[in-house]
């Protein structure tokens, strides 16, 4: 019954999309009967919304009733498995996250068209036509090689469960529906700036208007997945880092960094019109970037720790890559005419010049990224040889980029539109500059002797003072000029300019995660001993000292774990319990750190292996000062980017 | 790209920081590529088997490679006050013997015959130096054997155990 439904639905799906995302946009093309056709377009987006999220609650209804007689619960589900797990495996295996995708993409897509119902003009027609040809693409994966509800028979009494790596951590509810959130995002961007030129309003800057809303929450989201992906890495994996340029983060990066460079070039458009092929090219790539992305976890192609499904769905993947890229190369020479700039650079002490070098850089370390995380295939199509491009090179590249664009972040919001002045931003740079040498002075006080932590400390303190430091000056003037107490005048301020001031909150989330990255390699320090009960091991300022190594029998697993405290002067101030869970359906154990964490940094400790007696055991300990800021100044972030984009009235 | 006169006059500066600009995006964009093509060529790791890496002969001293293999039976020495391990790694083909030497702990379910991958470097001194071991294992289900179930190994841990 519930199969029935799920399918049904998503037939009818399928069908809608062709109606919507086919015959719609051509009869709209064609002028007859012009407003039946848009109200088509519009109720297809409903209708398939409607379908798809039948379908998905039937997959969580199956796979809560453990219903084996479909294929994806048969593969992903296990009547041992706790039921929260049992449901977010949704989204634990290749087809059920297909499944997922689709009904995002149908939430986003339902989602614009109600916000724009009265919008005049086939902007949105023509935009929500494209999204519906998306959702097709889906589909067809859903009917065909990524069906997850194919009849199992006969019906087997219970399953493996969902991979162990992604029941073993809460985590795992909230990166993979963020990532999905923020990569299927991406498509909103991409099919208004297809909508307006297939409505050929590329002119107007409506749509650039439009757009900019979306990719800030788009990319916000997308913000929110990859720092929740590095916050997972660092509580599963057990080997105390957060980012190893492991090919499915560099497929969440990669797009993150185009999308950042268009919310920073769309500026540059709407205030002096120019950049606009520019941004146009920005808003297609990422999202065949996320596609690309989509292609290299999904399709197995990269053997990397998250390539958890294979299949045939990658030469999908690349037809409809390959269709996105043909079809929005002949929409934009069909509108060359229209992308000239009006404005042009008038100096090169500008903030369009630190736009610039912004979109540069961004796309300099995009393409970097790219490479780095490409080049194994290349070698392995071309010369036939199995490597890996090791993490020095992701390193050596990327981080003279990454220093650069955090001294651009405290030059930008300094230096005004059109024609800058030296001597004001020398004058505006000198706190700035106090804090850089501060910084810098105190690292390498504190030993470090590595250029790249010492640059990133001093040009970290120099954006993140010049950032604050725009608050201050704004809020100073309106306290001058209306006569208001500081703090008001600081509220009133950022209400006043929320996309600016916003931009600047979520400036200084990335320096607060850019601190916590920094501090964190540059003085992280580890060691390990094998511990009878009662011995200890000492790493810098912590001692630990093991009590017991115990284990106990789960429903869905078995956990063998061990006991240390943390001491100082003779008393115990913490207690932690590194385990290994011992799943069935793995041959190895996966490692569960515990991790203590203070406002100054991480205490964070595995169990590494065991004596089956329980006689000894062998505990990694590595501290990591600042790590939690990292988490922060995601959060950080998001916030900076809703204040930039909530949809309200502007308060004079 | 700071010239002061720049910003004092009214002049609309005409194709000429435009032209500057598209020149300095072509010299960093060469510059970038040169640098990357010299990077990816230090800093590509290979993946490759005992036999060949032993073919690679001194060619293969002193370079980061990723060795995939299988761990020979019987060799597995773990010293765990000095955290040192010692295995061979063979082919599948039971030929090609790598001595590997490891820093820290082997993974809790290491074993004779199993699949490991070691990145680190071939010494002069015919040992591999690991600095990370990786099991290798298949994705596929298989249901352990007799006596290789966690809760039968480790049996006295779990009664011991009231938690």
């Amino acid at each position: 019954m519930t199969r029935l439904l799920a399918v049904d639905a998503l037939w009818f799906g399928l069908i809608v999309s062709v109606v919507g995302g086919i015959v719609a946009p051509v009869m709209i093309a064609r002028g007859k009967r012009l407003g039946q056709w848009v109200t088509i377009a519009q109720a297809a987006v409903y209708a398939n919304f409607a379908v798809v999220t039948v379908a998905t609650l039937a997959m969580m209804w199956a796979l809560a009733r453990h219903d084996f007689s479909i294929s994806y619960v048969a593969q992903v589900g296990s009547r041992a498995t706790p039921l929260f797990y049992t449901i977010i495996s949704l989204w634990g295996a290749l087809e059920g996250s297909i499944l997922f995708w689709a009904w995002v993409l149908a939430l986003y897509s339902a989602a614009v068209v109600y916000t724009n119902r009265n919008r005049p003009g086939l902007l949105v027609p023509y935009a929500s036509a494209v999204l519906l040809l998306i959702a097709l693409f889906f589909h067809i994966l859903l009917v065909g090689p990524a069906n997850p509800l194919h009849l199992v028979s006969p019906i087997p009494l219970d399953g493996p469960g969902p991979n162990p790596l992604l029941q073993n951590h809460i985590l795992m509810a909230v990166h993979p529906p963020l990532l999905y959130l923020g990569y299927v995002g991406m498509s909103v961007p991409f099919a208004f700036a297809a909508g307006a030129m297939l409505a050929g309003e590329v002119a107007s800057d409506d749509w650039i208007r439009l757009t900019r809303r979306w990719t800030m929450l788009a990319w916000a989201l997308l913000t929110a997945a990859v720092i929740a992906g590095m916050w997972w890495s660092y509580e599963v994996l057990g080997w105390g880092g957060y980012w190893a340029w492991d090919p499915v983060e560099n497929a969440s990066f990669i797009p993150w960094l185009t999308a950042t460079a268009f919310l920073h070039s769309v500026i540059v458009q709407e205030r002096r019109q120019m950049l606009k092929l520019w941004n146009v090219n920005l808003v297609v790539g990422t999202f065949v970037l996320t596609l690309l992305g989509t292609f290299l976890t999904r399709s197995g192609i990269i053997s990397s720790v998250h390539a958890f499904t294979q299949g045939t769905i990658g030469f999908y993947f690349l037809a409809f890559i390959a269709v996105v890229l043909i079809g929005s190369l002949v929409m934009v020479a069909g509108n060359s005419e229209k992308f000239r700039s009006q404005g042009q650079l008038d100096a090169a002490l500008s903030r369009e010049t630190v736009f610039l070098l912004n979109n540069l850089l961004l796309t300099v370390l995009c393409f970097t990224v790219l490479i780095g995380t490409l080049f194994p295939l290349i070698a392995e199509a071309v010369r036939g040889v199995k490597v890996s491009v090791g993490e020095p090179f992701f390193n050596r590249m990327t981080l003279p980029v990454m220093v650069s664009l955090l001294f651009l972040m405290g030059i930008g919001p300094a230096l005004p539109w059109k024609h800058g002045n030296m001597n004001d931003l020398k004058k505006k740079m000198i706190p700035g500059a106090i804090v850089a040498v501060l910084l810098a002075s105190i690292v390498i006080a504190f030993g470090s002797r590595s250029l790249y932590a010492v640059l990133a400390f001093a040009f970290a303190g120099f954006a993140a003072t010049m950032n604050v430091q725009e608050f201050v000056i704004g809020a100073r003037a309106r306290q001058s000029a209306h006569r208001e107490s500081f703090g008001t005048a600081l509220v009133r301020l950022v209400k006043g300019n929320r996309r600016r001031y916003g931009g600047y909150v979520a400036h200084i989330g990335i320096i607060v995660s850019a601190f916590g990255i920094a501090a964190s390699s540059a003085f992280r320090s580890e060691g390990e001993a094998t511990l009878k009960p009662g011995e200890t091991l000492t790493v810098g300022t912590v001692t630990a000292r093991l009590k017991e190594v115990w284990g106990r029998e789960e429903p869905q697993r078995s956990v063998i774990g061990a006991t240390v405290e943390l001491v100082r002067d003779g008393t115990v101030y913490a207690t932690l319990s590194p385990r290994m869970n011992f799943y069935p359906t793995s041959q190895t154990p996966i490692p569960t750190p515990d991790v203590r964490s203070t406002p100054f940094g991480d205490t964070y400790m595995n169990l590494m292996a065991f004596q089956p007696d329980g006689s000894n055991a062998t505990v990694k300990v590595i501290l990591e000062p600042l790590v939690p800021w990292i988490w922060i100044g995601g959060g950080i972030i998001c916030l900076g980017a809703l204040l930039s984009a909530w949809p309200m009235k502007r308060v004079a | 790209m700071t010239s002061p006169e720049l910003g004092s006059t009214l002049a609309p500066a005409k194709k000429r920081p435009k032209a500057g600009i598209i020149a300095m995006v072509v010299v960093l964009v060469a510059a970038f590529g040169w640098l990357m093509m010299g990077n990816l060529d230090k800093n590509v790791v290979f993946f490759l088997t005992p036999n060949e890496l032993l073919a690679k002969g001194t060619e293969a001293i002193d370079v980061p490679v990723r060795l995939g293999g299988q761990v020979k039976a019987g060799t597995v020495t773990w010293d765990e006050k000095a955290l040192d391990l010692r295995f061979d790694v063979v082919d599948t083909d039971g030929k090609g013997t790598i001595h590997v030497q490891s820093k820290g702990a082997p993974p809790q379910m290491f074993r004779d015959g199993m699949g490991v991958v070691c990145e680190g470097r071939f010494g002069a001194d015919s040992v591999f130096q690991s600095t990370m071991l990786i099991i290798k294992h298949s994705n596929e289900y298989r249901a352990p054997k007799a006596g290789e179930k966690p809760q039968e190994m480790y049996k006295s841990l779990m009664k011991g155990s009231g938690s």
